[in-house]
């Protein structure tokens, strides 16, 4: 199934004319006669979200959704550079969503379904957060031969320092100068506390294997050529080692951050409407019913995060902003990769 | 056509309200500003902390100006609203990082503390931070401008939440003093109300001085109705005493005259001279009459006001009356049959008055009685004392008794008989006096029947 939808996928990129870099893009025809359009733009793949576009079918049975899958980056450019249109926009890159929102990309949206969203997962009426995922580690038991699971920074830093040779080119992370996402896990790390330039300082001398997406971090763990996966999102890993007796998903005790999957509805839709209308359902009991069951992304859930002491969520604030700053972006890049190259 | 003035209490509330609406319309602004000033002064107090926080963070160098932007600056001002940021640093005349199309601020001086101004910027408006420092680099001072603006949704949202809660004050105060104006237009009327109560409930003779207790305004206006009533009873009690001595006066020549005419009369042998002599006579004994009754009504109107409160034997006054008119009766051989006037009938009351009553209730039963008849008079208790005088007369010829009861109205087969026709209107003024009534019937058989009720003392 994934390889019949990567496949539509390639073949529709290859005939795609826009601008920038398109991952994949699908299209879901209308179940009936087609009248309207949805085009969604999104850092999600396709498949997690097929479900829930098949169920909004059902649902408004005369729209087509075109479903386009890119950067988180691209994502950001196509809207606020390139001014296309699409009716709906999905990121998990918080701070490239708050700066369109803030920026004024994004037109405001009201509904009984975005009244019952509690305050941290929206901002004003632009923003809406559907899903709540945590920044976890993942570790292979085989890999780590009996040595303990770390369940903190500090666990984790002495276990690198104790073993250097067996970590040596098999831990894995994001690239933050290349993934949004990564570099995004990687400032509020900074910001949570300052373990993370330790450990940062310490995964150099271990040469990391650098990514730009959980799904391979997670691919490379399963196949045994990482031990320890940093910053990886926990909604895909989950689900991928939940039958793998081999992998263990760790929330770190010191702190987890939490990220929040959002969509906004930009200024330049045709449909906004439609758009609305389909981030309703995300947000509405159904949609969200349908995210956890058949998507595998944890719903918005207030309990969660009072269950869990060491889970940050990432506020929707402007505070997001400050590190997409040119200077600051530099700034902290240049830090990183003297952290990473410090041998 | 003049339009009459508004009410007292009209107008009060009117005035009362219309004070009401300018506290209440004052209030709202007045609120609604201090509100304003103090959501503006919090939130430019936020601002101007994020851009401060900005500017220290500022360095110099070799190479340039250095700024690492503090997370917490940007955080802070997402704390109180959800509202738009936007920055810009500016060194030297160059945009180092931010927005570049941010707004500058019109003078730009060496401020240390922030200075706040208002923009449209790009589909909004904002309002702008700005602070500027010098900073050291390769060992030259360069002017660095740290802007930091923020939309104000969230203020205006506080002052739209204001503005409702403030426009709701409002209207509750109107609400309240509304119905306070009303209760205090009540309590201010009160007392004038109290006062036409007590006027208009009074008695048409009712002349006495009012003495309800006022507030001090209306003191006056008790004054000069007091002086107004005194001036009246003045006027009222000199006209009866004018009558009562005019009648008094004419009563005694009249009386010489009558018996200088009887013995001219009985010394004249000329029956022409005799004729004009009776004729003479008659009109003496008719003006000796109409001044009796002059004299009677005036008694009745003065003493009506000021009555005496005496038990009084009807049975003794009634046979009193039938004898003092015997004389008169026995000159047209009438008969007066007295009748119910064996044991007492006691009634409270004033002697003089009641006099009065039966004198022209008999006088007016003989006068009109052809000669050698009967008249009944007859005295009965029940619920009530009842004296009736019933005579053989012409009757009422029909005419309703209200009419004929009026003071100078006579009967219309009256014509031949002279009177002044008070009679009548006397005996209903003392029954009324006395709290009863009087009836005039047409008598079966013929005649009139004439009755007086008097409450039972």
């Amino acid at each position: 199934m994934r390889a019949i939808v990567l496949a539509l996928g390639l073949i529709l990129h290859a005939c795609l004319a826009a601008g920038f870099p398109v991952e994949e893009e699908m299209l879901f025809p209308a179940p009936e006669t087609e009248r309207r359009e949805l085009s969604i733009l999104s850092t999600t793949d396709t498949g997690v979200l097929r479900p829930l576009i098949a169920a909004f079918q059902v649902r408004e049975p005369d729209v087509a959704v075109r479903y386009t899958v890119a950067s988180s980056q691209a994502v950001y450019a196509a809207i606020h550079d390139e001014g296309l249109s699409f009716d709906l926009v999905i990121s998990s890159a918080m701070d490239l969503q708050m700066k369109l929102a803030n920026d004024g990309f994004s037109a405001p949206h009201d509904s009984t379904a975005t009244d019952r969203l509690p305050a941290w997962a929206h901002w004003q009426d632009r923003l809406y957060a559907f899903a709540q995922e945590n920044v976890v580690l993942i570790a292979s038991r085989s890999g780590l031969g009996g040595l303990p699971l770390p369940q903190t920074r500090r666990d984790l830093i002495e276990l690198l320092r104790g073993h250097p040779d067996r970590f040596r080119g098999r831990i894995g992370t994001y690239d933050p100068e290349l993934s949004g996402a990564g570099y995004l896990f990687a400032t509020q790390d900074a910001r949570q506390s300052d373990s993370f330039w330790r450990l940062a300082e310490v995964m150099g001398g271990l040469a990391p294997r650098l990514y730009t997406s959980s799904n391979e971090m997670i691919t490379d763990l399963k196949q045994g050529r990482l031990v320890l996966a940093y910053n990886v999102l926990g909604s895909y890993a989950e689900p991928r080692l939940a039958g793998d007796d081999d992998a263990v998903v760790i929330e770190l005790e010191d702190h987890t951050l939490t990220l929040l999957r959002t969509g906004l509805i930009p200024v330049t839709a045709r449909a906004p409407d439609l758009g609305g209308q389909f981030l309703d359902f995300l947000l509405a009991p159904e949609g969200q019913r349908l995210l956890r069951d058949e998507a595998g992304l944890p719903r918005i859930d207030e309990a969660a995060l009072s269950r869990g002491p060491h889970l940050r969520p990432m506020r929707l604030e402007p505070g997001l902003l400050v590190f997409l700053d040119g200077l600051k972006r530099r700034g902290f890049l240049d830090e990183w990769a003297a952290a990473l190259s410090q041998d | 056509m003049r339009r009459a003035p508004l009410s007292l209490r009209l107008r009060l509330v009117l005035q009362l309200l219309g004070i009401a609406a300018v506290l209440a319309i004052v209030l709202y602004f007045t609120v609604r500003t201090v509100a304003d000033q103090a959501a503006e002064a919090t939130q430019d107090g936020v601002l101007g902390a994020a851009t401060l926080a900005i500017a220290e963070s500022l360095q110099g160098g070799e190479d340039g100006v250095g700024v690492d932007l503090p997370y917490e600056a940007f955080s802070i001002l997402g704390s109180i609203s959800a509202d738009r940021v936007f920055y810009r640093i500016e060194a030297g005349g160059q945009t180092l990082t931010g927005y570049e199309d941010l707004p500058l601020p019109e003078a730009a001086g060496a401020a240390v503390a922030p200075v706040f101004y208002s923009r449209a910027y790009r589909d909004t408006e904002v309002r702008i931070a700005a602070v500027n420092r010098m900073v050291l680099v390769a060992r030259k001072p360069v002017p660095v401008l740290v802007l930091v603006a923020q939309t104000r949704q969230g203020q205006e949202a506080i002052a739209q939440r204001v503005a409702q809660r403030a426009a709701a004050l409002g209207l509750g105060s109107f609400a309240l003093a509304a119905v306070l104006s009303l209760l205090t237009a009540g309590n201010v009327l009160r007392p004038i109300n109290r006062l036409a109560d007590a006027v208009g409930r009074r008695g048409p003779h009712d002349l006495r001085s009012v003495d309800q207790p006022t507030p001090a305004e209306l003191r006056p206006l008790i004054f000069a109705l007091n002086g107004f009533i005194a001036r009246l009873r003045g006027a009222l009690s000199r006209t009866e005493t004018f009558i009562a001595e005019a009648a008094h006066h004419i009563r005694t020549p009249l009386a010489t005259v009558r018996a200088r005419a009887e013995i001219a009369m009985r010394q004249s042998n000329s029956e022409e001279t005799r004729e004009t002599l009776r004729a003479v006579i008659r009109a003496v004994e008719e003006s000796s009459r109409s001044a009796g009754q002059l004299l009677d009504h005036a008694t009745v109107v003065y003493r009506s006001d000021r009555m005496a409160d005496e038990a009084l034997d009807l049975a003794k006054l009634v046979e009193a009356q039938a004898e003092a008119f015997r004389p008169t009766a026995d000159l047209k051989d009438l008969t007066i049959r007295v009748t119910g006037t064996d044991q007492p009938v006691t009634v409270r009351g004033d002697r003089p008055l009641i006099e009065a009553a039966l004198r022209n209730l008999l006088d007016n039963a003989i006068k009109y009685s052809p000669d050698e008849t009967t008249v009944d008079l007859s005295l009965a208790t029940g619920t009530e004392a009842r004296i009736e005088v019933s005579d053989r007369g012409r009757g009422l010829s029909g005419q309703a008794q209200a009419r004929l009861a009026k003071r100078f109205a006579r009967g219309k087969n009256a014509g031949d008989i002279i009177g002044s026709g008070l009679g009548l209107t006397i005996v209903e003024e003392v029954a009324a006096a006395h709290g009863g009534r009087f009836e005039l019937t047409e008598r079966d058989g013929g005649g009139a029947c004439a009755r007086l009720f008097l409450p039972l003392g």
